[in-house]
């Protein structure tokens, strides 16, 4: 799977506003909605959903990097953003460090091969270091597009 | 130095992930701190793919899904042990 697969670039957020988890999370869940990718009623209980899962263990997997991430109906396919915060947010992470990088997915309750294969991509591609560096550095949206494209035909990873 | 080498022991067992996720993001988190607590060096191996089992960026490029067949890898003083904790978090379905 590659990014342009469950990535909606037009809710991409290259400087977050947010300086916490929930509002980091708020705000991404937000993005989506502008974008039409999810329904805006269901703003609140996707928000909920992901803010619980968090609770079980949060998705700060190091790096500076952070998959918070739900099922939920209102999801028609697997579909996500990307959201770069420069001074970094407190996320708890499992290495401890502040995360710079969110990949916020939401996946349709049956479909959990699709979002195993976005961890999948996202992890293998965001072990190269350049590739990291340069997305924390990106500041516009078409840096970041530009970047996840340059991902997709493995231009990172060897 | 016979004895120094009887104890470096490779022990290596297949398990099957059972959870309809898959090994996701949790459950690699889960197994990582668990393989941790070992001082024996760990591998998964699924498909011929071979990746370390203390990190979890490694254990999320395998997209182990449900049914997958793995085989745990340990070497080191307490390899046996360590692949018999592994297997059974992920018999137990990572129930904490």
């Amino acid at each position: 799977m590659k990014f342009a697969d469950f990535i909606c670039y037009e809710a991409i957020r290259p400087e977050l506003a947010a300086n916490d988890k929930e509002d980091v999370i708020n705000e991404l869940v937000a993005s989506l909605i502008d974008a039409g990718e999810i329904k805006a009623d269901d703003k609140k209980s996707i928000v909920q959903a992901i803010l619980k899962r968090e609770e079980l263990g949060s998705t700060g997997i190091g790096r500076g990097v952070a998959v918070p991430h739900t099922k939920h109906p209102s999801a028609e396919q697997l579909t996500g953003t990307v959201g770069v915060s420069a001074e970094g947010v407190d996320f708890n992470s499992l290495d401890g460090g502040k995360v710079q990088l969110f990949f916020l997915l939401v996946s349709p309750p049956d479909l959990p091969q699709d979002h195993l294969r976005a961890l999948e991509n996202i992890s293998r591609q965001l072990r190269d270091d350049m590739f990291c560096r340069f997305l924390r550095q990106a500041k516009s949206l078409d840096d970041i597009q530009q970047l996840l494209k340059e991902a997709d035909n493995n231009q990172f990873v060897s | 130095m016979m004895a120094k080498q009887m104890a470096e022991t490779i022990w290596s067992q297949p398990a099957t992930i059972k959870c309809s996720e898959g090994l996701h993001a949790r459950p690699a988190d889960q197994f990582v701190r668990l393989a941790k607590r070992f001082q024996s060096a760990i591998e998964i191996e699924l498909d011929g793919k071979l990746v370390d089992g203390k990190s979890i960026w490694s254990i999320l490029t395998l997209a182990a899904a449900e049914g997958s067949e793995l085989t745990i890898c340990a070497s080191g003083d307490d390899a046996e042990e360590a692949v018999e904790a592994l297997i059974e978090l992920i018999e137990s379905d990572f129930v904490e």
